[in-house]
């Protein structure tokens, strides 16, 4: 017998008890925790910059008109004058000064860890815990894009962010089903190993900057 | 930012011995070593007091927190009773999307099918922190194939480089301080001068890593979760090692206890509240990767998932064990756990220590072998009510003891039989079996106790009873029992 028959034979003489007829949704999952957040959306958006930036990461909340000027001063702060972009990423999001370094044809992993960083857009942040959800879809790139560079430069739209992870979860439903990679990422890389504190900057990058366009 | 001066060596990675479920563990005799080793009780309860405060912190500001410890109990009810439905789910959905699933009966199983993968393609392997590895002794069957398996969580480097086994599932090195970690990795990596701060330490993971995630080939992970339903597979860290482990190379293999499935989607949205906010104190820890099969262009093009047994399927048979395998490996219950804050985690004998380990271990490797750790509780209850999915440890740890002591009775034979508490027992249990003879003994009792009782209370009994009256008094027996007072009432009308 296969290793598989055999498991699932073991599984099926351990379920003995549950009765033949019992379909998996006959066992109940009442699902009455929260489900959306009805709190006004300026609330919401300012909550997600203040959890983002409780993570130690620095947040711009900018008008749309102010948003290129924002990026090239956060870049300009810290002397970054190549940036990885990915593909899809809105081409006026780039300031005149910068030289940005494509994916098309693929930069190797050593491009990418010894590039100054990256500027992503983002699927979606999630207020109640500053986290910002990345579906590797159009400007925010395959996986290594935003995870080999030091720093990591993400722009989120106002109306991007919802309250609550369940309402995260059902709009990454279809990206999920599409069989899609989706990255959660809450502030820079930290580690809590040592006595449990927690230290910001392990292996991926250990700066994050949000900029929320409102 | 803090520099530290670094010239890379070639690092001994010192060949982890039995790694773990030792098959005997005997909690009774390793817990006074570890609580005679003061630095130890220093750093464990500095750790366990400050993670949590912090998990305190982040679920009292969760209105609806019972609400979702009651949906996470019902997503892993609803799972383990269709287990064998949603398997086949499961294989589905990956095969579909280019992985290749694997079943492994037993550890030896798992580690055949994972160093055969591997020997096709590399020497050195790359590995996210798994307690599902730890459990089946992955690294030392992969060394005894002539391969390395480099930890790159700081906790599971810092343990391989010391030669160490984790004492906590979450943080493996929770039993070292600062201090003792800089002067590990001065000594084993070959740091010239570092300080003690933790980010200096943590920088020095970085550099040492870095080359590693940059050329190795084939990466080694478990699963937090996988789901039926869409085949997706999830990774829950904070350092970004398990982001580099899962993306970078060529060849990934997962390796996942068969309970960790769940049915939808949806239930992440249960899930990713519950785990991080009840492991690390966080409203979320910093990376969350989901991924499914292989993604054309982005991450490794081959991957493969294995499923593992080895003695769940035993689990999931005891109707009141069952609810052990709802486990999501957070660790409150460790946390909480005034044993486990302690005596450490190495006490415990087993790859999973505290109270989860105590109800887990002798479960998964039969309680014969792990007869002592369902004692290793005070039967408080405190794990209980910190347990996202509500598993009911105390209740699960009451029926272990059970089962501990029918098995004993059972395959121990005369000298068994001959235990004064067995003896003790049999004996009592022939006095409830007769009224006769039951106040029979409670007019001997009374009598009995005649030359100790001092006050109402007996402060000490002798011979093996005196166990008892050793560190408390025992209230004596009254004067007049209730069945005496009931004769009487009733006479009396």
């Amino acid at each position: 017998m296969s290793a598989k028959d055999t498991i699932l034979r073991r599984i099926h003489t351990a379920l003995r008890d549950v009765p033949p007829a019992e379909r998996p949704e006959d066992v109940r999952v009442a699902r009455d925790y929260r489900l959306t957040d009805d709190a006004p959306r300026a609330e919401i958006v300012q909550q997600f910059a203040e959890r983002v930036a409780e993570y130690k990461a620095a947040v711009r909340v900018v008008r749309e008109a102010d948003l290129v000027a924002t990026i090239a001063a956060a870049l300009r702060a810290r002397g970054i004058s190549r940036l990885v972009v990915p593909a899809g990423l809105p081409e006026a999001w780039l300031p005149p000064d910068i030289t940005p370094l494509r994916d098309t044809p693929p930069l190797s992993h050593t491009q990418l860890d010894t590039s100054e960083g990256v500027i992503t857009s983002c699927a979606l942040g999630i207020a109640q815990t500053g986290t910002i959800v990345l579906d590797h879809g159009l400007g925010q790139g395959r996986r290594a894009l935003s995870l080999l560079p030091d720093y990591h430069l993400c722009i989120v739209r106002a109306a991007q962010v919802i309250g609550l992870v369940p309402e995260a979860i059902g709009m990454l439903d279809e990206a999920a089903h599409a069989g899609r990679p989706l990255t959660f990422i809450s502030g820079p890389s930290a580690t809590s190993d040592i006595e449990l504190n927690r230290v910001e900057g392990v292996h991926g990058p250990r700066t994050l900057e949000v900029i929320v366009i409102v | 930012m803090l520099f530290v001066l670094f010239v890379v060596k070639k690092v001994r990675i010192v060949k982890p011995q039995s790694v773990l479920i030792e098959l005997q563990p005997l909690f009774e005799k390793n817990a006074p070593k570890a609580l005679a080793n003061t630095q130890l009780r220093r750093n464990m309860g500095k750790a366990t007091q400050t993670i949590r405060g912090k998990r305190a912190a982040v679920v009292d500001e969760m209105p609806d927190w019972e609400a979702l410890r009651e949906a996470g109990r019902a997503i892993k009810a609803r799972t383990l009773r269709h287990l064998d439905s949603y398997l086949l789910q499961l294989e589905d959905s990956v095969t579909r999307a280019g992985g290749s699933v694997h079943w492994a009966r037993d550890a030896a199983e798992a580690n055949a099918i994972i160093t055969r993968l591997v020997q096709q393609q590399a020497r050195e392997v790359i590995k996210i922190k798994s307690l599902t590895t730890d459990e089946i002794k992955l690294n030392a069957a992969l060394a005894d194939a002539g391969i390395t398996a480099i930890e790159t969580d700081l906790a599971e480097l810092i343990i391989q480089l010391a030669g160490e086994h984790s004492s906590h599932i979450l943080v493996p090195a929770i039993h070292k301080n600062r201090a003792e970690i800089r002067e590990l990795f001065m000594r084993t990596l070959g740091v010239a001068e570092l300080s003690d701060e933790p980010t200096a330490l943590a920088a020095v993971a970085r550099t040492y890593l870095r080359e590693k995630f940059l050329t190795t080939r084939v990466a080694i992970s478990g699963a937090n979760f996988a789901v039926a339903e869409t085949g997706t597979v999830c990774v829950v860290e904070s350092e970004g090692n398990g982001r580099m482990c899962l993306t970078l190379p060529d060849l990934l293999i997962s390796v996942m206890g068969i309970e960790k499935v769940i049915p939808s989607f949806q239930d992440f949205e249960v899930m990713l509240q519950l785990l991080p906010r009840s492991s690390t104190g966080e409203r979320m820890n910093p990376y969350t990767s989901l991924w499914r099969g292989v993604t054309p262009g982005d991450g490794p093009q081959e991957f493969h998932l294995v499923l593992l047994d080895n003695g769940r399927s035993d689990v999931l048979a005891d109707t009141v064990g069952r609810q052990t395998l709802n486990c999501i490996r957070c660790s409150a219950c460790l946390n909480i756990c005034p044993i486990y804050e302690r005596t450490g985690g190495h006490a415990y004998g087993s790859v999973y220590p505290g109270p989860i380990g105590a109800i887990l271990t002798p479960q998964l490797v039969g309680v014969e072998h792990a007869r002592s750790l369902p004692f290793a509780s005070t039967l408080c209850g405190a794990c209980y009510d910190v347990c996202p999915v509500k598993i009911n440890i105390p209740e699960v740890l009451v029926h272990l003891r059970g089962e501990v002591v029918r098995q004993q009775q059972d395959t121990g034979g005369l000298r068994a039989a001959l235990e004064p508490e067995n003896l003790a027992m049999t004996a009592l249990a022939k006095l409830f079996e007769s009224r006769l003879a039951y106040e029979a003994a409670q007019q001997a009792g009374k009598l009995g106790q005649l030359p100790l009782k001092h006050d109402g209370h007996i402060s000490w009994l002798p011979g093996l009873l005196g166990g008892w009256t050793a560190m408390r008094d025992l209230e004596a027996m009254p004067d007049e029992t209730f069945r005496e007072w009931w004769a009487k009432r009733k006479a009396e009308g």
